[in-house]
C-alpha cells in the first residue's frame, strides 16, 4: 500500500453550477412549445352523418376540398339511434372557415350515374370524404352527410329556380336543362309536395345561361320523342339522345315577348309536360259554360278540345254526376273553358264582327246568344275511331229545336244536341225494335209447309224427268242422226272440188270482165260525151 | 438471491476505506495524502487528472439526463416515427401504431420484439435508473442485486436502438418519387434522444455510489 504514489494536491476551486440541469429544463421547454403549437394548429372536430360507412377508415380516409386535404377522419362510429353511421373528423386549422352550415360532404367513391363514370381514382387510393363549402356565415360542426355528391357545387357560377310539374316524368336528379339544345343547367333536387299531388323540382341554370330566363319563360319537359303527324308528314322532334335516355327538361322564352324581364333566384316556374303547351299563349280571358248531353260520355275526358270549325277555343275542365231530383235522372254536366280571344284571333276585323270579350259583356252575350238562335250546338263527336277519343264540337244546326243559353245559370248551361253516333245508335235500335215485331215463328212454320210442297214437286220433277229419258230421247237420237245425214250432203255439194263451185267461179270471171267493159265505156263517155250522140270519131291517120 | 449466498465475514476493501484513489484518466491508483486537507483539490501524479473519490456529479448529471429522457419519453411515444406516402395515400405511423400493424399482420414474434425493445425496455431503464439513484440516497441497502440491475439495464440499453434502425434505414431505402416514399418523423428523433439519453445516464451513474449506501457496509 505504502509504494502507491501519492496524489498532489491543489488549492481548492469555487465549485461549479451544474449546468446540466438546463437540459431537461431545455427539453421541457421545447416539448411544450411543441405541443402547444400542435394543439394551437389543431382545427376543431366535426362529426358528419352518413348512411354507411362503406370505404371510410379512421385515420386513413381524408377530408379533401377540391383535391387538397383538408382533415382527417378519426374515428366511426354508429349512432345511439343505429340509423345512420356518426363520422367523426379533425379539420386543419386553416380550414375551419369552411365549416359554415350549408357546407356539405359526401363520400368520392367510384360511381356510375346516367352514362357518367365518377370517383374512379378512388377504386386505388380509396374512398375520400368530398366537401362542397357553402356561404353561410353560421359556423357548424354537426353535418348530414349526402348520400350521392352534389350534382352542382357553390363555386359554380349559375342561379337556381324551381320548378312545379303534376309530376317529374322521366326526369331525374343530375338530368339535364337545354336552352335552345345546348345543356345549360341540371336538375339538382327534387320532391313530392305535402299534399302529394304535384312535384317541385329544383333547376340549377349555369351562369351565362341563366339571363335567358325571365318572366316570360317556359320550361317544358325535354324528354322522350315527340312525333306529330300532320298535313305534311311526319315530324320527329327531341331534345338530344342523352335527353331520350336520362330524361330533361328544356326552357325558352315566349315568342313575341320583347321586352322580358329577368327574374331572381327561386323563381318557381311551372313545368309543362311539352314544348307546344309551353308555348301556347297564355288564356287571359275564360268563359266557363256547363253543357248536359244526353248520350254516353264514354271516351270524353279531361282536356279534350272544344273544336269550333276545327279551331279548338277552349278544352273540356270537368266531368260531373248530378242527379236531377224532379226529373229523376242522373245528369252528367260537362264543365268547360272557352277561351273567346281565340276566336278574335282568327277573324281579319277582329272585335268588329266579334266580340271577343265573351260573356264578360253585354255585346259579347248577345254575339254568343245570336249564334245560339242561329242553331249553334255543342254535341260530342268522335275524334279518333281507334280509340274511341270524344271531343266537343260547336256547329250548327239550323234545325234543332230553338234553344237558348242560360246565362242565370252559373256556369251557363250551354243548349246541346245529339251527335250523330247517338242518331246512329238510336236508329239502330229503332230498326231492332222493328226486327223484333217480325213474327219468326209463323214465318217458321209457314216456310216449312212451302218446304214440304216442295218437296213434292221435285218429286214431280223426277218422275217427269224420268220419262223424258225412255220416251224422248230415242226420238231425239234419231232426229239428230237424219240431221248429220243431211249437214254431209250439204258439205260435199259445198266442197272446193264440186262442181257447183267451178261453175260459179267461171260465172264470176265473167262478171269481172263485163264490168270491167262496162268501167272502160264510162270513162270513153266521161272524156267524150258527145259521142253519145254522135258516135265514136274516126281514129285519125 | 444475496441471502442464498454464504457471508464472508469480512468486508471487501474500497478505496475510500484505505485511502486510496483510482485516476478516472489513467487508471492510476494513488495515495491521499494525509496532510492534504478534507477540501485541496488532488491531481493525479502521472497525467494531473484531477482526482475524486466518486464521479463528480455523477448523480445530479444522471438525475438530468434521466429527467431529459423521460420528458421526452413521451413525444417519442406520441408523435408518429415514420411518414409513409404512398399512391394509395398518406400513412403517419407512431411505435405503438407499428406495433399494432405488425400484429394485424400476424407477425406477433416481431410485435412482441419491438413492443419490448421499443416501448418496455426504455420505461424499463428509466424506472431503474431513476430507483437505482434515489436508492443512492435513502437507507443502505444489499448493493449485490442493483449492481446486477445495473449492469443489465447497461447492457440493455442499446438494443432499443432496433426502431430507429429499422427507420433509418426504411427511410433510406423506400424513395420511389411518387410510388412509395418514406420520411423520419419527429417521434424518432425524441425515441432516438430517449435512448442516447438514459445510456449516457447510465454511464455517468458511478456503479461505487451503490457500494456507498451497502446495507451491509
Amino acid at each position: 500500500m505504502q509504494e502507491l504514489p501519492e496524489a498532489l494536491a491543489e488549492p481548492a476551486r469555487g465549485r461549479s453550477v451544474a449546468y446540466v440541469w438546463l437540459l431537461p429544463a431545455l427539453v421541457a421547454l421545447a416539448t411544450a412549445i411543441v405541443v402547444v403549437q400542435q394543439k394551437l394548429s389543431q382545427g376543431p372536430t366535426i362529426e358528419i352523418g352518413f348512411r354507411t360507412a362503406e370505404g371510410l377508415e379512421p385515420n386513413k380516409t381524408k377530408i379533401r376540398y377540391r383535391d387538397v386535404d383538408i382533415g382527417e377522419v378519426t374515428e366511426i362510429h354508429v349512432a345511439p339511434d343505429r340509423k345512420q353511421v356518426v363520422v367523426t373528423a379533425r379539420i386543419h386549422r386553416d380550414a375551419r372557415d369552411y365549416l359554415v352550415e350549408d357546407t356539405r360532404f359526401w363520400v368520392v367513391r367510384p360511381r356510375v350515374v346516367g352514362g357518367n363514370v365518377s370517383g374512379l381514382g378512388t377504386l386505388v387510393s380509396g374512398a375520400y370524404i368530398g366537401v362542397d363549402v357553402g356561404r353561410s356565415g353560421v359556423e357548424r360542426r354537426r353535418f348530414a352527410g349526402l348520400e350521392a355528391p352534389p350534382v352542382v357545387t357553390f363555386d359554380v357560377p349559375g342561379r337556381e329556380f324551381v320548378l312545379h310539374a303534376d309530376d317529374i316524368g322521366s326526369v331525374s336528379v343530375g338530368s339535364s336543362v337545354y336552352y335552345r339544345h345546348i345543356a345549360a343547367g341540371q336538375v339538382i333536387a327534387y320532391a313530392l309536395d305535402p299534399g302529394g299531388n304535384s312535384v317541385t323540382m329544383k333547376v340549377f341554370v349555369y351562369a351565362p345561361f341563366d339571363q335567358y330566363v325571365t318572366d316570360a319563360t317556359r320550361f317544358w319537359q325535354a324528354s322522350g320523342i315527340d312525333v306529330s303527324v300532320d298535313s305534311e308528314g311526319v315530324k320527329l322532334h327531341t331534345e338530344s339522345l342523352t335527353s331520350l335516355l336520362e330524361g330533361g327538361i328544356a326552357f325558352q322564352n315566349l315568342p313575341g315577348v320583347e321586352r322580358a324581364a329577368s327574374v331572381p333566384a327561386d323563381t318557381p316556374f311551372r313545368l309543362y309536360s311539352d314544348r307546344e303547351r309551353a308555348m301556347r299563349q297564355p288564356e287571359t280571358l275564360v268563359d266557363t259554360f256547363v253543357m248536359v248531353f244526353d248520350g254516353s260520355l264514354r271516351g270524353l275526358a279531361v282536356g279534350a278540345p272544344i273544336d269550333l270549325g276545327g279551331i279548338t277555343v277552349g278544352e273540356v275542365k270537368r266531368i260531373s254526376v248530378e242527379y236531377d231530383r224532379r226529373a229523376g235522372k242522373l245528369r252528367f254536366p260537362v264543365e268547360v273553358d272557352v277561351f273567346p280571344q281565340r276566336i278574335r284571333s282568327r277573324t281579319r276585323d277582329g272585335a268588329e264582327s266579334v266580340p271577343a270579350d265573351g260573356s264578360s259583356s253585354a255585346a259579347g252575350r248577345a254575339f254568343i246568344d245570336e249564334m245560339v238562335a242561329h242553331g249553334l250546338r255543342a254535341e260530342i263527336r268522335t275524334g279518333n275511331l281507334l280509340t274511341g277519343q270524344k271531343y266537343v264540337a260547336l256547329d250548327e244546326h239550323p234545325r234543332a229545336p230553338r234553344d237558348h243559353v242560360r246565362w242565370e245559370q252559373r256556369p251557363a248551361l250551354f243548349p246541346t244536341t245529339r251527335g250523330p253516333l247517338d242518331e246512329i245508335q238510336e236508329s239502330i235500335g229503332s230498326i231492332a225494335k222493328k226486327l223484333d215485331q217480325v213474327p219468326f215463328d209463323r214465318i217458321s212454320a209457314r216456310l216449312l209447309t212451302t218446304m214440304d210442297g216442295l218437296d213434292h214437286s221435285l218429286a214431280d220433277l223426277d218422275r217427269l224427268l224420268r220419262r223424258v229419258d225412255t220416251d224422248i230421247a230415242p226420238q231425239v237420237e234419231a232426229t239428230l242422226t237424219e240431221a248429220r245425214g243431211a249437214m254431209q250432203n250439204a258439205k260435199s255439194a259445198l266442197a272446193a272440188d264440186a262442181p257447183l263451185q267451178s261453175d260459179l267461179d267461171a260465172a264470176l270471171v265473167q262478171l269481172a270482165h263485163a264490168a270491167r267493159s262496162v268501167r272502160v265505156l264510162m270513162d270513153y263517155l266521161d272524156r267524150h260525151p258527145e259521142s253519145l250522140l254522135r258516135g265514136k270519131p274516126k281514129e285519125a291517120p | 438471491m444475496t441471502g442464498a449466498r454464504p457471508k464472508t465475514g469480512a468486508q471487501p476493501a474500497t478505496g475510500r476505506r484505505l485511502g486510496v484513489r483510482l485516476c478516472l484518466r489513467c487508471r492510476a491508483a494513488t495515495r491521499v495524502p494525509a496532510a492534504a486537507a478534507a477540501a485541496a483539490r488532488l491531481l493525479c501524479p502521472r497525467c494531473h487528472a484531477p482526482l475524486h473519490e466518486r464521479r463528480p456529479g455523477s448523480r445530479s448529471v444522471c438525475a438530468a439526463l434521466l429527467l431529459t429522457a423521460a420528458i421526452l419519453y413521451v413525444p417519442a411515444n406520441l408523435l408518429p416515427v415514420m411518414h409513409t406516402r404512398t399512391l394509395f395515400g398518406e400513412d403517419d405511423d407512431t411505435i405503438l401504431s407499428g406495433v399494432i400493424a405488425l400484429l394485424h399482420a400476424g407477425s406477433w414474434p416481431l410485435a412482441l420484439l419491438v413492443f419490448f425493445a421499443s416501448i418496455v425496455v426504455p420505461l424499463l431503464k428509466l424506472v431503474s435508473l431513476g430507483w437505482l439513484l434515489l436508492s443512492t440516497l435513502g437507507a443502505p441497502a444489499p448493493a449485490a442485486p442493483r449492481s446486477r440491475l445495473y449492469r443489465m439495464v447497461e447492457f440493455v440499453g442499446r438494443w432499443s436502438m432496433l426502431d430507429v434502425f429499422a427507420v433509418t434505414v426504411l427511410a433510406c431505402l423506400v424513395q420511389f418519387r411518387t410510388l412509395a416514399n418514406v420520411r423520419v418523423g419527429t417521434g424518432a428523433l425524441a425515441f432516438c434522444a430517449v435512448v442516447v439519453l438514459t445510456m449516457l445516464a447510465a454511464q455517468t451513474f458511478d456503479e461505487r455510489l451503490l457500494w456507498d449506501s451497502d446495507a451491509a457496509a
